[in-house]
């Protein structure tokens, strides 16, 4: 009986083979664990196997069902839990322990009481239950994974995926949780648990191993089977001698050498330090001494201070007590101690953008070696570190192991004197970690290098020359593994080492893991659908993360505010206080009088005469006039002898809007001066004009700016706001890995996108009233329409403009760009052709198209309309129905360019 | 000596990150060339085809003169249209103008009565309204004139005058929003590109990464700045040189090069403010919401928009604080108004002044969020 089976499975990502030709079955209500290094498919084939990643060729049959077929994966995803390879990788950091379970349950769209009954039980069973109201992101990574474990389980799955559930996890997390799966099994022993794995010791309490390699399965079978098979005495040595390039001599066993004499130099002095963030104390009164040439393991459990202390000895953290010294000087002194000393911190922090090569080539520069030798460097490490046939290949595209020996060689590439190593080998297979090991026993031994390095490996450990035991931010021992055996008379150092946690913090009452898996009572039966139901959750976990981020609801509402304000005060088409000057070549009475006349005009302002031609020029280039109004000679003569003198103005045409208004302005004055000069004779002036004009100002009588600008302004700030809030919002679950949750459920593209969608249709909807509010009150713009009419437009249009921000989201690959096409896409046509600056009906063909075909300029219409034109809802049907349109057709293409799998 | 290498090949990396990142180049090109012809060519201020309707209750040859009288590129051909429709057609906005011209209004004329044409105006299309009313006004007035003296009627005034506009003679509008697209152009990319450049090198542990080696915060930040800057630069030259001039077919007055130096020196500001705004952010999405405040009073309210004369005078001197204000006057200096460094010099000091304060406060901010993110 298999719960799984395939055929012909070939998997590739662009030019990289991931997995060629797997055939492979998968027996049912077992745990069947897949071994490997890293880089070879395991995960791939996890992904394939939920059915969150899409197959590209061969056969898939799980749970009795083609894996190809939606309607299949559809069906069972309700009975698979997937648990994605990372410390806490789909669970939402700001989110509680409590909240993360109970968000699972509501994808499962579990009633209420059956949640909360679930989500006790699993969180009594791992022992999380006291901390169900700590955020997932300040969990240890072992509490992460049995968070995570307890989310998987959440309903009840019958094929269970963990992807390296317990890799980074530290010796004690790691038999608690293999503990509480034999309790959970125990109870429902016919769940089939699939598990990748690293860890050699793990394999052997699986009921079947599948082993791979480069894309392909080399063997299968019980443990004993394999290690029969090869005539090796444990599964490591099982695994090596399976290993199709067994021979190459690279797979000997690590030796090492006797440590450096009692006398060689200290390179590291840690005296009494200690490091608190703000009440925790995150590493306690921690002392020790490294010599020269000595390979020092830190060995302790997740969160236990270990990443503090040597952040400290880096000079990344300043010490919050105590005092560090490296290579003879104190921590953080200047930048010279900096270039003896390598690091390699403990996820990977190389750059994902440049290949291989450029990495090491960047770091040889920056650590200035002499500009001859660094091609010779970069080529000797390639070669070292095995890393050639990938030199120019991205990092992101590599194996952990390969990128961990970048990494390394990265940390190398200056030739440091001491080598500070967080966790180097976490996720790395054994062959790769002895290679690794090989590396640095050479190091340490031939050149005299000083590592110091953390662990979770036991046979890493027991390699050191002395190791540290560290919990709970204080140093349990200090010695020589042998001794620390010895001292607890163990027979080995996770023993002896579980030991010294145990006397440290005796262990509470063990939880009865098979308690958890307790099936529910009873599905009770619920009122809405569940598809409603999963909507909700994702919208209930939005609004939860979105109050955890006080700071971004605060920009979300008064960066709108006071954008507002600068906008209604600082938008002004009016055009006064127009600095301008005279030319007078004639400086007659007339001329006078004809100045009086600028002079009296609150448009104009005088400044300083001009002197002469070249001074205007001047002047006008430097902006410091706008308008230049040039009297002939003779002026006045020629007036009063009906000679008609012509009169020069320059204005400043630099900005177009500017000048013609000016030029309006100059006409007027110009039009009093000659109606004062008619005075004389008014039967003149009749015939002048045989028509009169009378000019009504609809909607704005006051011709006020604000008035004008304020449902601009509203509809600007709903548009770019609510877009810019969304965009990120999908592709930031991309990032941070998340989204898995929607590929691994039986959620539905429409559920999440809409779900996530609401929270931020609220936000937008509070700061539309805060706007309207403000525009009211503030600026006092008379509203003359129908209140009603507006906020139905509102709400269409705030739809419209997070469909806008979700469907950015859907097709960018990255946060940055979300932010960068949502403004670009949002800013420009709301400013320019939504009849903000200028109206609609007066644009030219293209610009017009881009304007209608744009929700900005329907809600424009709505938001003038009600404000300014007194109308009701009747006269706007077009614009309601152009934004629902807009709203509904937005969200469909964002569905469909959201991928329902992983590539 | 090292530290100018070590700016120089982290910049580089700088330049490999961004070549890597297809929706960002595809967006800067956008920015530098679609979006700056779409909206030279697209946005209309003042009265430049002004949609008008007329209602014609007369029905004679003067109120058909007078119909005909609405030409292009003011305004778009004048449409007729009936008494009740013009509630709708202006409450839609589908006109912002309509004359209407009263019944006998050619009969009334001729008898001297002096009868009066009815403009409408939709005075919430602020940069339409004003000047477009009194050129309605202009028309019907001098439409009539003609019609019954036969003849141009401007031959009784007792003095003529002549207005003409320098640096830009017919008032084109894509003059001026060309190149302030740009300016805006510039502006948005380098706060955002920079921006988001420190905030992804946080988020992906490469920042601490870089501070275990023998590099300084101020060489992180310098690199990030002349790399960023550079492309923006170079990027800017391209779209005046190739968008502006010959695509859009809009004369430059003054130095380019001259203008480059200005917009070197305005990116090393905004560049500098993307940082400062980048370290007060705790996350991306935070730094969205803060950019789009910041770049967008920088865009309209710098006087690219609209003039920064008639802004309260408050506004006007808190918008001295942004370097946004005095590179918009140079660049219009500049290359509307051909004016030299002997004019823009004072600018040109405001904008490095303000770049150093932006950069020392963004250094001390970055140093700072450092620290604290260990």
């Amino acid at each position: 009986m298999n719960v799984a089976s395939l055929h012909g499975i070939t998997h590739h990502y662009g030019d990289t083979t991931a997995l060629e030709a797997v055939d492979l079955d998968v027996p049912a209500g077992g745990l069947v664990g897949l071994i490997g290094p890293d880089g070879v498919g395991k995960s791939t084939l996890l992904g394939l196997l939920a059915g969150v990643r899409r197959l590209q060729a061969g056969t898939l049959h799980a749970l009795d069902g083609d894996m190809a077929s939606a309607a299949h994966r559809r069906a069972v995803c309700e009975r698979i839990a997937y648990m994605p390879q990372g410390l806490g990788g789909n669970l939402y950091p700001t989110l509680s322990v409590a909240e993360n379970v109970d968000f699972f349950g509501r994808l499962f769209a579990q009633p209420p009481a059956e949640r909360r009954a679930r989500a006790q039980r699993l969180l009594d069973a791992t022992g999380l239950l006291p901390f169900a109201d700590r955020p997932a992101g300040k969990l240890s990574g072992g509490m992460k994974q049995k968070l995570g474990l307890c989310c998987a389980l959440i309903h009840d799955p019958d094929l269970l995926i963990l992807d390296e559930p317990t890799t980074g996890v530290d010796p004690l997390s790691r038999r608690q949780f293999w503990a509480l799966l034999d309790g959970i099994r125990e109870r429902r022993p016919g769940m089939s648990v699939v598990v990748a794995t690293a860890y050699m010791e793990e394999a052997e309490r699986f009921d079947h191993l599948v082993a791979m390699h480069g894309g392909r399965v080399l063997a299968t079978g019980t443990p004993a089977a394999l290690r029969g098979h090869t005539g090796t005495q444990d599964l490591e040595s099982a695994f090596v001698a399976l290993m199709p390039d067994a021979a190459d001599g690279e797979t000997a066993g690590v030796t090492v050498p006797p440590p450096p004499a009692d006398d060689t130099p200290v390179v590291i002095e840690a005296e009494h330090l200690t490091r608190r963030f703000g009440s925790f104390t995150a590493v306690d009164d921690v002392s020790f001494r490294i010599r020269r040439g000595e390979i020092f393991g830190f060995l302790g459990s997740n969160g236990c201070g270990k990443t503090t202390t040597m952040k400290m000895l880096t000079g990344l953290l300043p010490a919050s007590a105590g005092e560090a010294r490296v290579l003879g000087e104190p921590v953080g002194t200047g930048l010279r101690a900096r270039e003896r000393v390598g690091y390699m911190s403990q996820s990977f922090s190389l750059y994902e953008e440049l290949t291989v090569r450029q990495n090491l080539a960047l770091h040889a520069r920056l650590f200035h070696l002499p500009a001859a030798a660094v091609g010779e460097r970069v080529a000797e490490s390639l070669r070292r570190f095995r890393l050639e046939n990938v030199a120019d290949t991205l990092p992101g595209a590599l194996p952990l192991g390969v990128r961990q020996r970048l990494s390394l060689a990265v940390a190398l590439i200056h030739g440091p004197e001491l080598l500070i190593l967080d966790e180097p080998t976490s996720g790395v297979d054994p062959v790769a970690r002895d290679a690794f090991w090989r590396e640095l026993i050479r190091l340490a031994r031939e050149d005299g290098v000083t590592i110091f390095l953390s662990t979770h490996f036991m046979n890493e450990a027991a390699r050191c020359d002395r190791i540290s035991l560290m919990h709970a931010g204080r140093v349990l021992a200090v010695d020589t593994p042998q001794r620390l055996r010895e001292t607890h008379n163990a027979d080995d150092l996770e023993t002896a080492f579980i030991a010294y946690l145990e006397e440290a913090e005796p262990p509470g009452e063990q939880p009865d893991a098979g308690e958890a898996a307790a099936p529910a009572a009873r599905r009770s039966h619920t009122r809405l659908p569940a598809g409603l139901r999963r909507l909700a959750a994702f919208t209930w976990r939005e609004a939860l993360e979105l109050r955890r981020d006080p700071i971004r609801l605060a920009f979300a509402l008064f960066g709108p505010l006071l954008l507002m304000i600068a906008f209604g005060y600082g938008i002004s088409f009016d055009v006064d206080n127009m600095p301008f000057a005279v030319l007078d070549h004639d400086r007659s009475t007339e001329s006078r009088q004809l100045l009086e006349h600028f002079r009296g005009s609150r448009y104009f302002e005088e400044r300083a005469p001009i002197a002469d031609d070249a001074d205007m020029e001047r002047r006008l280039a430097s902006g410091e006039l706008l308008v230049a109004l040039v009297i002939p000679p003779e002026y006045g003569h020629d007036l009063l002898a009906g000679n008609r003198p012509e009169l020069g103005i320059w204005i400043d045409g630099a900005m177009p809007f500017r000048a013609e208004t000016t030029r309006g302005y100059v006409s007027g004055v110009l039009q009093e001066y000659v109606e004062d000069l008619y005075r004389a004779h008014p039967e003149a002036l009749a015939a002048a004009s045989p028509a009169t004009t009378i000019t009504r100002l609809r909607y704005n009588q006051a011709f006020e700016s604000a008035n004008a600008i304020t449902p601009g302004v509203i509809m600007l700030l709903l548009m770019i706001v609510p877009a810019m809030l969304t965009a990120v919002g999908v592709v930031r679950e991309k990032e941070m890995g998340s989204i898995t949750n929607v590929y691994a459920t039986p959620t539905r593209r429409p559920e999440f996108l809409i779900g996530k969608q609401l929270p931020y249709v609220a936000v937008a909807l509070m700061s539309f009233v805060t706007l309207v509010a403000l525009a009211l009150t503030l600026f006092g713009v008379p509203f003359t329409g129908s209140p009603l009419a507006l906020i139905l437009g509102a709400v269409l249009y705030v739809f419209a403009s997070t469909g806008l921000g979700l469907l950015i989201s859907s097709f960018v690959r990255s946060q940055v760009a979300a932010l960068f096409a949502a403004a670009i896409i949002t800013v420009i046509p709301s400013i320019n052709f939504s009849g903000f600056m200028s109206p609609v009906s007066g644009l030219d063909a293209a610009p017009h198209t881009i304007g209608v075909s744009f929700p900005a300029s329907w809600f424009q219409t709505i938001s003038v309309g009600t404000f300014a034109k007194g109308l009701g809802a009747g006269a706007m049907l077009p614009e309601y129905l152009a934004l629902a349109a807009f709203a509904s057709g937005f969200m469909l293409v964002a569905t469909a360019l959201l991928p329902k799998q992983e590539r | 000596m090292r530290r100018l290498q070590n700016i120089f090949w982290l910049g580089l990396k700088e330049l490999a990150s961004l070549g890597r990142d297809p929706v960002m180049l595809v967006l800067i090109v956008y920015a530098f060339t679609a979006a700056v012809y779409a909206v030279a060519n697209g946005l209309k201020m003042g009265v430049d085809n002004a949609s008008i309707a007329v209602v014609d209750e007369d029905h004679s040859s003067l109120s058909r003169s007078i119909t005909d009288a609405f030409l292009p590129p003011y305004f778009q051909p004048a449409e007729e249209i009936a008494p009740r429709s013009i509630d709708r057609t202006m409450d839609n906005g589908h006109y912002t103008f309509v004359v209407d011209i009263p019944p006998d209004f050619e009969t009334d004329v001729l008898s001297g009565r002096q009868p009066a044409v009815q403009i409408l105006v939709d005075a919430t299309a602020m940069s339409q309204a004003g000047i477009g009313a009194a050129y309605v006004q202009e028309i019907v007035s001098q439409e009539t004139r003609r019609f019954v003296s036969r003849e141009d009627a401007s031959t009784s005034l007792p003095v003529d005058w002549v207005t003409r506009a320098r640096f830009n003679p017919n008032l084109e509008v894509k003059w001026f929003t060309a190149v302030m697209q740009i300016s805006n152009s510039i502006t948005i990319l380098s706060i955002v590109l920079v921006g988001a450049a420190v905030i992804r090198e946080r988020e992906h542990g490469t920042l601490e990464h870089l501070l275990v080696m023998p590099l300084s915060a101020a060489e992180i930040m310098l690199a990030k700045v002349w790399a960023n800057a550079l492309v923006i630069l170079i990027a800017a030259t391209v779209s005046l040189n190739v968008v502006v001039r010959w695509w859009l077919g809009v004369p430059v007055a003054g130095s380019i090069p001259l203008f480059l130096c200005g917009a070197a020196l305005y990116l090393f500001a905004t560049t500098a403010l993307g940082i400062l705004l980048a370290t007060l952010a705790r996350s991306m999405p935070q730094f969205g919401l803060l950019a789009i405040p910041v770049f967008i009073v920088m865009i309209l309210l710098s006087g690219a928009t609209t003039p920064m004369e008639s802004m309260p005078e408050i506004l006007q001197a808190l918008m001295q604080a942004l370097p946004a204000a005095h590179f918009v006057r140079f660049a219009q200096a500049v290359l509307y108004r051909g004016a030299g460094i002997d004019l823009v010099w004072p600018d040109l000091l405001a904008i490095t002044g303000l770049a150093l304060v932006f950069f020392s406060f963004a250094l001390y901010r970055f140093r700072a969020s450092l620290a604290a993110a260990g």
